[in-house]
């Protein structure tokens, strides 16, 4: 029981996928703009990770060793596929605004970086949690990210206005550039609080 | 003229990295010294300069709505566009197998100094994006793709090895401890975006 506890736990806080291992910051940061547009992206990591992870897990003695490469690459493909015609059904505006982002999950190097290292050698239920686990740890940041993003750059949280009118926007936040700078304060933060995680 | 604009756009303006954050992990991951980004950043521009024409044909000729009307009447009103996904990185994960058996079995000094990168572009998100935006940019023919994919490329190629650089030098500054190795590169990273941003506006 400890032991699933840690699996949930680790890629959390100790562990976390962008933080510490820096996986996936491709198709992370530029939906972070607006904060609607990042915990629907979070939701879609999370559901991929998951439901990969478990069916690779039940599929871990049957996929020959040569060719388990493409074998994930098609799980994956299949559940972002999944996800985007959900998305395409019931939030349409949304999925415009994520354009290709989403299909770009399937290279999203989590998915696969806990299909390899996991999912190939564990049953499928705590395959299922680490899936999971590592989703929202990815998710966590995104939206952490996306909410200073949004505060700052237009003043709105989820498109209420929360600063004050007189407030005029920093398009600096906005661009691209920032997004990065942003994250690297996060991990200071982050390896500040934590010094097992520095690097010598 | 046309290609020409589209090539510089696609270097400086669309950049993969700056604009997009495409294949930022091997970006990050293998920025630690010149050569090796150098192989790497090579590697990228052949695989999207291959795969990127032959994903466009797929599109053209069997993904979109109404492209399979060649085949017959029956066909004209078939919508694959959901299949587009798993199709192109299927070209892009067969064709980086096919290129890593051709050259282990050709050129096996290039292979060992290559070696462990041309399996980690199967998953550069570098590559699929490319085909993503070629889908959603919807270019005229397979020339403009062809130019867009090596421009794009180059973007890439252009801005690992600036890193590289950059980090090779910044191994002997003194940085704050916490903020050591990811924390700086990614600042670092934020700051040559910003310089790539006077790009912006670009037209030839």
């Amino acid at each position: 029981m400890a032991n699933l506890k840690e699996t949930i736990l680790n890629p959390i806080l100790k562990g976390n996928p962008i933080t510490v291992l820096v996986l996936g910051i491709c198709s992370s940061l530029a939906v972070t703009v607006q904060l609607k547009g990042a915990c629907v992206m979070a939701l879609s990591v999370i559901a991929v990770t998951g439901l990969s992870s478990l069916v690779v897990s039940l599929l871990r003695n049957t996929i020959p060793n040569r060719v388990r490469i493409i074998v994930q690459l098609v799980v994956v493909a299949m559940m972002v596929i999944l996800v985007d015609q959900i998305l395409k059904a019931f939030a349409y505006d949304v999925d415009k605004q994520l354009s290709v982002y989403i299909g770009l999950i399937i290279t999203n190097c989590i998915v696969m970086g806990r299909i390899e290292a996991f999912a190939l050698g564990n049953k499928p239920i705590p395959s299922l949690l680490d899936g999971l686990a590592n989703g929202f740890g990815y998710g966590l940041i995104l939206v952490i990210v996306a909410f200073f993003r949004e505060l700052l750059g237009s003043g709105t949280i989820f498109g209420l206005q929360v600063l004050p009118a007189g407030y005029v926007p920093n398009n600096l936040v906005i661009l691209p550039p920032f997004a990065l700078i942003l994250l690297g304060c996060i991990i200071w933060v982050h390896r500040a609080c934590d010094k097992d995680l520095q690097e010598k | 003229m046309e290609y020409i604009n589209l090539f510089i756009r696609s270097i400086f303006v669309d950049n993969m990295i700056f604009a997009y954050f495409l294949g930022m992990c091997s970006y990050l991951a293998v920025s630690k010294n010149v050569k090796t980004a150098n192989g790497l950043g090579l590697a990228v521009i052949f695989v999207l300069l291959c795969t990127l024409p032959l994903n466009y044909l797929l599109n053209r000729y069997v993904l979109q709505p109404g492209a399979l009307s060649w085949l017959g009447e029956g066909f004209a009103d078939v919508d694959l566009s959901f299949l587009s996904f798993i199709i192109f990185i299927a070209v892009i994960a067969a064709f980086v197998q096919l290129v890593e058996m051709i050259v282990e079995k050709f050129l096996p000094s290039l292979y060992s100094s290559l070696g462990i990168f041309l399996p980690l572009i199967a998953v550069n998100c570098a590559i699929l994006g490319g085909s993503l935006f070629m889908q959603q940019k919807d270019f005229a023919n397979v020339g403009e793709s062809a130019v867009y994919a090596l421009g794009s490329g180059i973007g890439w190629y252009l801005a690992i090895v600036c890193l590289a650089a950059i980090r090779e030098k910044l191994a002997y500054s003194n940085v704050p401890k916490p903020l050591k190795g990811t924390g700086i590169t990614f600042i670092t990273v934020g700051l040559m975006g910003l310089a790539f941003m006077i790009f912006m506006g670009i037209q030839l």
